[in-house]
This record gives structure tokens, C-alpha cells and sequence, in this order.
């Protein structure tokens, strides 16, 4: 498949970009081949992204030189780019919810029959292109309808629609049930069939095995291997990603208390939805002290209204949540805290933290009646309840009065992570606790939840890594449509359990 | 009074509305604020004056209108879109702007402190513009349903960073719509003073800040935002009549229009949904 002989499609010698104090990329090297699927690999916060977004133009760079096809293209714009062939199909998608897919797709060259926009030639591309390519999406369909798999396809459609000859693909699994992810590796089998060149950014080790020819390593901001995939194996890729030997087993750590009493409880809750009526459509469920239990689902299947509910941002329809045998339902999100509901909200920056305040100010809010008296804050209090979170997380740089906003994801998930474990709490509800942070601190915020755990206290875990979820919980519930379709002890679950459970198909899939 | 004298004048009423309303529309649907309704109309009752004035006609003085109307409406975009200024402060200031450029303009060309001399004007339903605005809306909902435009608009309205990854050249859709917003609206304003033969200090009285709320009411689309319009205007044509027939109280009469506006605009404001990029211009 690859011809090492020929141009390469995509060339990028010395590049490097810094974001002010941030050096994303320095010396970065890549060559894709054209016909080849090729994975650009590494951590969190390696340089993966910004270097997508420099070849499609989304990004200048320092310094350095592209090419494609040969040609010397650096510094073009996005527009160049496409007119070029070279498409990106974004992690967050670049799609409009209130057009149509069709609309989407011809957006930006659309075609005109005397004057007015041809609707229905943009209808008859996409089929056409859908049949070409086996991505299936209904033309007419609203953009806001689809699901997340549906409008990962649009996007797809959308860059080759374009005549994208290089397919760039940031993350395009993050946000896919498994058999999503298995209909989207047929599709870009058919591509590099058809000669296109696709260029995949991952840090998933087993979806690199499994599609990839070759892969590029990036490490803090520099291409560090190039392996061939038949020649590796995920401990080798997975070393060169980190720097360092790694354990890859799922380690599930069982827990060393016993179970305890039931702390936090719902009873047939309801909840409407941020854009339907039910989101949350008749929920039962115990957590006890000492476990963690873990909620899988595909994203989008009523997990924020759940967590909005339990943490009291979202009124409940009909139903009940008892904290310690006492139902809150009516407390605010404040009165809930004191109650011992503590929460770690799934998305830090829209509601973990204030980027301009301090740590020291971040470290107390929600709490800040408790560091003071009469009205007015008590600062010496709160700025050595800042020094001693600080020292206890390890939270970098150690200044209590540095902006949030300056701190690394991770070391800013630490201090949302010290604040609400600061309290004196019996339920912990962990949104996505390690989304965006860097392998170090993903170990080290595990190691916490679990010792939250042992320590007597329930954690209820809903995340979108179906690897998290089996590493960390004792129970797993599975979040479909609204409903809880399993719950389930730890020992037996699997990927493929599970995966059936997310999508709907009930353990139909246990075989897999 | 007849039901056709009360057809009649509720279009007439409605037709500074209709121009206004259809410009709200466009330019927030392209994601701009349109706070600036209100000086667009003014700027343009005082532009249809002097066109008519000074070409001593009254297509002269749609002319006149239209040109005030485009230049606001380039200033607007050259403020909030280009110099990224926010929408909401550019739009207050070009209103502040307008009312206070026509009393000193006023007193230039007029000598007066409150209104103009009489001029050319139309009479009635001879006066285009009211046939203009029906011809608007179905215009408007072409121009955003069926043409390039149009669905660029709609995209940069809703999610301005897609679109440009798609090289859409969103600040210049942006600019666009609020020209062609500016032109309309001060249309609306025109109409006003051909119809009363003069331009009055602060004539348009809030009714771009009406139009403004049917386009809300009317859910950012240019059918229902007409129909509100007509309803506005309905309401102010009944209180009209209904003061002639000194029945209820004048003062409450005359409170008809704003209150249906304020009751229309709450109850609709929890289920409408703007352009989800409304004031939110694309950062670079």
C-alpha cells in the first residue's frame, strides 16, 4: 500500500508554533505516503492537534516547511487548503444544527441554477456520495437531528465533497459507541481503497493497530518515532508515546472496605431535557458507601441532565433523590454541598472553575460561607486552606494566587478535583475527572478516587472512556436513552457487554 | 369605521415596521445584534427630507433614505465587525449617534429645532413603499431559503467558525447583512416622512425597537416576524380609532401597542431560540 519511492502526499519538515508561553509543536517531522492510513499518536497536550491544524491551514507556524503533493504550501489558508485537496474533519464538529445535511454539505460551494441555490442537485451529490462511499445519512435530515455517529459521516462528506484527496481525522472516535467505530473503519477502508490518503490523530493504542500502516509519535511537541504498525506492538508504540515503560493491563483494583449503607438513592427520576422533554426517563438506583460506581453511555443519552439533576442545576420532573436517607430534591446546589454531595462537574471550565480568579479564590468556591464570618471572607483562612491543597495534589506552579486560567488542564482539574474532595463529603460524583489531562495526573486522580472509596465514601463515576469506567468502578450502570439498561458488577463486564448495552442492543454482543 | 378602513390603515401603519422588521431579521440572522433599528429608521426620515428637499421629489427622497440607511449600516459593520466592537455598545451608540446628528442637521438645513418644512411626498396608498413591503417578506424568505446568500447567512449566524473553515468569508456576509439591514430599515424610516410630508425630531418614537420585537416574537424568521408586525400594527390602528371614540380613558388607549408588545414579546421570549452565534462575532 505504501510506495516509499513515491512523493509523499504530505511532508512536513521542521515544524514548530508557540501559543504565547506554550510551545506546542517544535521540530516536528511528518510524511504521510499518499494511499496510506497514518496515525499521528501521542498524549495529551503532545502537539498532535496543532499540528493537524497547521497542515489544514487553521493555524499558521513558526517556522518550517509543508508540502503536499510536492508542492511548497506553507502558511496557506484554510480555503487554499481545501481547493487543494486536503480536508479536516474536526473533533468538535465544524457542523450548522439548523441546516440541513445536504446544506452542510454544499456550504461554501453551492450550486446555483438561475441564480438560487439547487437544493436539489445538493441532495442528489450527497447520495450519490453516500453510495460511493457507504456512509449512509439521510439528505434531507436536519443537522440538530442526527446522532453523533450521523454527523461524524456529514463531516466526512462535507471534506470529500471538496474532492479531498488527504483526509485528516482528529480524534473520530472520541465521541463513537463501538459499533460506530467499527462502521467508521470500513468507510475509511473504502477510501484508502480508492487511493485517498488519510491521516488519523489518536491516542487510542488498539484503534492504531488495528487500521493504521503507519504511525508517527509525537512527544511534547516533537516527532519522536515513526514505526511501521505491522512491526510494533502497543508496548512499543506506547513507550514512545510516554517516554517510559507502561503498563497496559486494565488494572481493576478491587476495593479493600466492605460495602456500606446506601448513601445516595434515586427512585423512578425524571428529568426534562435541555432540547427534548424526558432526558432522564424513570431512574432507580443505590449507591453505597465504599464503591465506585461507574455510569457508561454514549454521550448524549441523558448524562448531563442526570448529573444537572443529582447536583440540583436542573429541576427534576417527578421522582426522588435521597442523600443519606434524606431527600434533597428541593435543596440548591450550595445546600447540597453542605449536605456532603460534593461534585466534580464534567466540563472545568463551564462550571469547575473562574479562569480569572485564583487558585486560592477557585479552591473555596461553593464553600466560601464556611472561610468567613459576617458577611466578609476570612482570606488568611482561605489562603492556607490554598497552601495546603496546593502541597497535598501537588498542584504546579505552587502559587495560591496565580489565575487559574495560567495552570495546565491538568493541574486545573487537579484544584476543581482538591476543592470538592476538601469537604466533608459522603457522595463524590465524578464527571469525566480526567478529560483532557495529561497519563501522570490520570494515574494520580485515579489513585484518589480510589482512596475516596476506601476511605468509606461512594463515588458515582459517569464518564465517556469505557476504559476508566472498567478501571475504576465496582458496579457499572449503563445509560441508554434515558434509562439505565444494566446494572452490573464489575467482573462481569467487558468492552463488548458493555458496548451492546450503549447502543441499545441489549448483551447481544456478549459473543463478540 | 369599516373593516376595510381598518385594513387599510393598520398597512400603513405596519409598513415602517414591515421594512424594519425585515432588516432585524437579515442582520440577526447573520449574528448581528440589531439594536440599531431604531437610528437606522430615524437616519432615514431624515435622509428621505433632504433627498426630497433638495431634488424637490419624492422618489428623491427614497433615494435619500436608502443612502443614509446603507452608510449607517457600513458603519455599524465597520465598528462591530470589523473593529470587533461590541454589538450591543456599537448599536447604542449609532442611535444616540442618529438622534443627536438630525437635531444639529436639522438645525442646519432648516433652521428649526423640531421638523422640517413641508415637502414632496405621497399621499396614501399612492406611496410605493407600502406595496414595497408587502412584495418584502416573501422576498426576504427567499433570499435567506433559496439563494447563496442566504444559506451563508443562516451558517454564519448559527456557527460562524464552520463556516469559515468551509472558507465562507464570514466577516464579509456579516457586513453584508447589515448594509442591506441598514437600506431597509431605513426605508421604514422614509416611508414615515413621505407619508407626513416632513420629518419631525425623534419621528420614529421606539418603532425600531418594535420591529425589533416582532422579529423576536416572530422567531427570526421573515413570515411570522411580518405577521407580528401586522398584529403591532393592528393594535395601534384600534387604538387610534378607539381614542376617537373617547370611550376608555386616552392614556390607557394609547398604552394598547406597547403593552400587547411587552405581553407578545415575554411569551414568546421562553420558546424562541436566536441564531445560536447572536452577538458572538468570530474571533481571529
Amino acid at each position: 500500500m505504501t510506495d516509499s519511492s513515491a512523493t509523499p502526499a504530505v511532508r512536513m519538515t521542521g515544524i514548530a508554533k508557540r501559543f504565547a508561553a506554550v510551545q506546542a509543536v517544535a521540530q516536528a517531522d511528518l510524511s504521510v505516503q499518499p494511499g496510506e492510513i497514518h496515525a499521528l499518536c501521542g498524549e495529551n497536550g503532545a502537539g498532535k492537534s496543532t499540528l493537524m491544524k497547521i497542515l489544514c491551514g487553521m493555524n499558521g507556524c513558526d517556522d518550517g516547511r509543508i508540502e503536499v503533493h510536492g508542492q511548497d504550501v506553507t502558511g496557506w489558508s484554510t480555503a487554499r487548503a481545501i481547493a487543494a485537496g486536503v480536508g479536516m474533519v474536526h473533533q468538535h464538529f465544524m457542523l450548522v444544527p439548523t441546516l440541513t445535511v445536504a446544506e452542510n454539505v454544499v456550504l461554501g460551494r453551492e450550486p446555483l441554477r438561475h441564480g438560487l441555490l439547487d437544493l436539489e442537485k445538493a441532495v442528489a451529490d450527497v447520495e450519490q456520495l453516500c453510495k460511493q462511499t457507504g456512509l449512509s445519512v439521510p439528505a434531507r435530515a436536519l443537522v440538530a437531528e442526527l446522532s453523533v455517529g450521523q454527523a461524524q459521516r456529514v463531516e466526512i462528506l462535507k471534506v470529500l465533497h471538496r474532492g479531498a484527496r488527504v483526509l485528516l481525522l482528529d480524534e473520530p472516535t472520541a465521541v463513537l459507541s463501538p459499533p460506530e467505530v467499527v462502521e467508521l473503519w470500513k468507510v475509511l477502508r473504502t477510501l484508502r481503497g480508492s487511493g485517498t490518503t488519510i491521516l488519523l490523530v489518536t491516542h487510542k493504542l488498539d484503534e492504531v493497530m488495528e487500521l493504521t500502516d503507519r504511525i508517527t509519535v509525537m512527544r511534547q511537541g516533537r516527532t519522536v518515532a515513526v514505526l511501521q504498525t505491522p512491526e510494533t506492538t502497543p508496548e512499543i508504540l506506547a513507550e514512545a508515546m510516554v517516554g517510559r515503560e507502561v503498563d497496559l493491563r486494565v488494572q481493576h483494583a478491587k476495593r479493600a472496605g466492605s460495602r456500606g449503607d446506601v448513601v445516595l438513592q434515586l427512585r423512578d427520576l425524571r428529568v426534562a431535557g435541555r432540547r427534548i422533554a424526558e432526558a432522564i426517563r424513570g431512574i432507580s438506583l443505590d449507591v453505597r458507601a465504599g464503591e465506585i460506581l461507574g455510569i457508561a453511555g454514549v454521550e448524549g443519552n441523558g448524562q448531563a441532565e442526570l448529573l444537572e439533576a443529582l447536583t440540583g442545576l436542573r429541576p427534576v420532573l417527578s421522582g426522588e433523590i435521597s442523600l443519606n436517607g434524606k431527600n434533597i430534591n428541593a435543596l440548591t446546589p450550595r445546600a447540597r454541598g453542605d449536605a456532603g454531595l460534593s461534585h466534580i462537574p464534567e466540563d472545568r471550565h463551564e462550571r469547575g472553575l473562574i479562569l480569572e480568579f485564583s487558585v486560592a479564590d477557585n479552591l473555596v468556591l461553593g464553600q466560601q460561607h464556611h472561610f468567613g464570618s459576617k458577611g466578609l471572607l476570612d482570606r488568611r483562612a482561605i489562603d492556607a486552606h490554598a497552601q495546603a491543597a496546593i502541597a497535598a495534589w501537588d498542584i504546579r506552579p505552587p502559587d495560591p494566587q496565580a489565575p487559574v486560567r495560567t495552570l495546565s488542564g491538568g493541574n486545573q482539574q487537579k484544584v476543581v478535583i482538591a476543592r470538592e474532595m476538601a469537604r466533608d463529603f459522603s457522595v463524590l460524583i465524578a464527571a469525566q475527572p480526567t478529560r483532557g489531562v495529561d497519563v501522570g495526573a490520570i494515574e494520580f486522580i485515579h489513585d484518589r478516587l480510589r482512596q475516596a472509596r476506601d476511605a468509606g465514601k461512594a463515588v458515582l463515576l459517569v464518564s465517556a472512556e469505557l476504559r476508566e469506567i472498567l478501571t475504576l468502578s465496582d458496579r457499572i450502570a449503563v445509560l441508554y436513552g434515558g434509562q439505565l439498561v444494566a446494572v452490573l458488577p464489575r467482573d462481569a463486564c467487558s468492552e463488548a457487554i458493555l458496548g451492546g448495552y450503549m447502543t441499545g442492543l441489549g448483551s447481544t454482543t456478549e459473543a463478540a | 369605521m369599516s373593516l376595510l378602513h381598518f385594513f387599510g390603515q393598520t398597512l400603513r401603519i405596519a409598513t415602517p415596521y414591515l421594512f424594519a422588521a425585515a432588516g432585524g431579521a437579515l442582520a440577526e440572522r447573520a449574528g448581528v445584534v440589531s439594536l440599531t433599528l431604531e437610528g437606522f429608521m430615524l437616519g432615514g426620515a431624515f435622509g428621505a427630507a433632504i433627498g426630497a428637499w433638495l431634488g424637490g421629489g419624492a422618489w428623491f427622497g427614497i433615494l435619500g433614505g436608502l443612502a443614509v440607511g446603507l452608510l449607517l449600516g457600513g458603519l455599524h459593520a465597520l465598528g462591530s465587525i470589523r473593529f470587533g466592537a461590541d454589538q450591543i455598545v456599537s448599536g447604542v451608540a449609532i442611535n444616540l449617534l442618529v438622534v443627536g446628528a438630525t437635531r444639529f442637521a436639522l438645525q442646519l438645513a432648516f433652521d428649526s429645532s423640531s421638523n422640517s418644512p413641508r415637502i414632496a411626498g405621497f399621499d396614501g396608498f399612492a406611496n410605493p413603499l407600502i406595496w414595497a413591503a408587502l412584495l418584502l417578506t416573501p422576498l426576504l424568505a427567499v433570499l435567506l431559503n433559496r439563494t447563496r446568500l442566504g444559506l451563508r447567512i443562516r451558517a454564519v449566524g448559527e456557527h460562524p467558525q464552520a463556516a469559515a473553515t468551509l472558507g465562507v468569508p464570514v466577516a464579509r456576509v456579516q457586513a453584508v447583512a447589515v448594509v442591506i439591514s441598514g437600506g431597509l430599515a431605513a426605508l421604514g424610516g422614509a416611508y414615515l416622512t413621505l407619508d407626513q410630508h416632513q420629518f419631525t425630531d425623534s419621528m420614529t418614537a421606539g418603532r425600531g425597537f418594535i420591529a425589533l420585537a416582532a422579529v423576536i416574537f416572530g422567531r427570526w424568521q421573515p413570515l411570522r416576524a411580518a405577521v407580528a408586525c401586522l398584529l403591532f400594527a393592528a393594535a395601534e390602528t384600534l387604538q387610534i380609532q378607539l381614542q376617537a371614540t373617547q370611550w376608555i380613558a386616552a392614556q390607557f388607549v394609547v398604552m394598547i401597542p406597547y403593552v400587547l408588545t411587552i405581553v407578545a414579546v415575554a411569551g414568546a421570549v421562553t420558546r424562541a431560540k436566536p441564531p445560536a452565534a447572536l452577538g458572538r462575532p468570530l474571533a481571529s
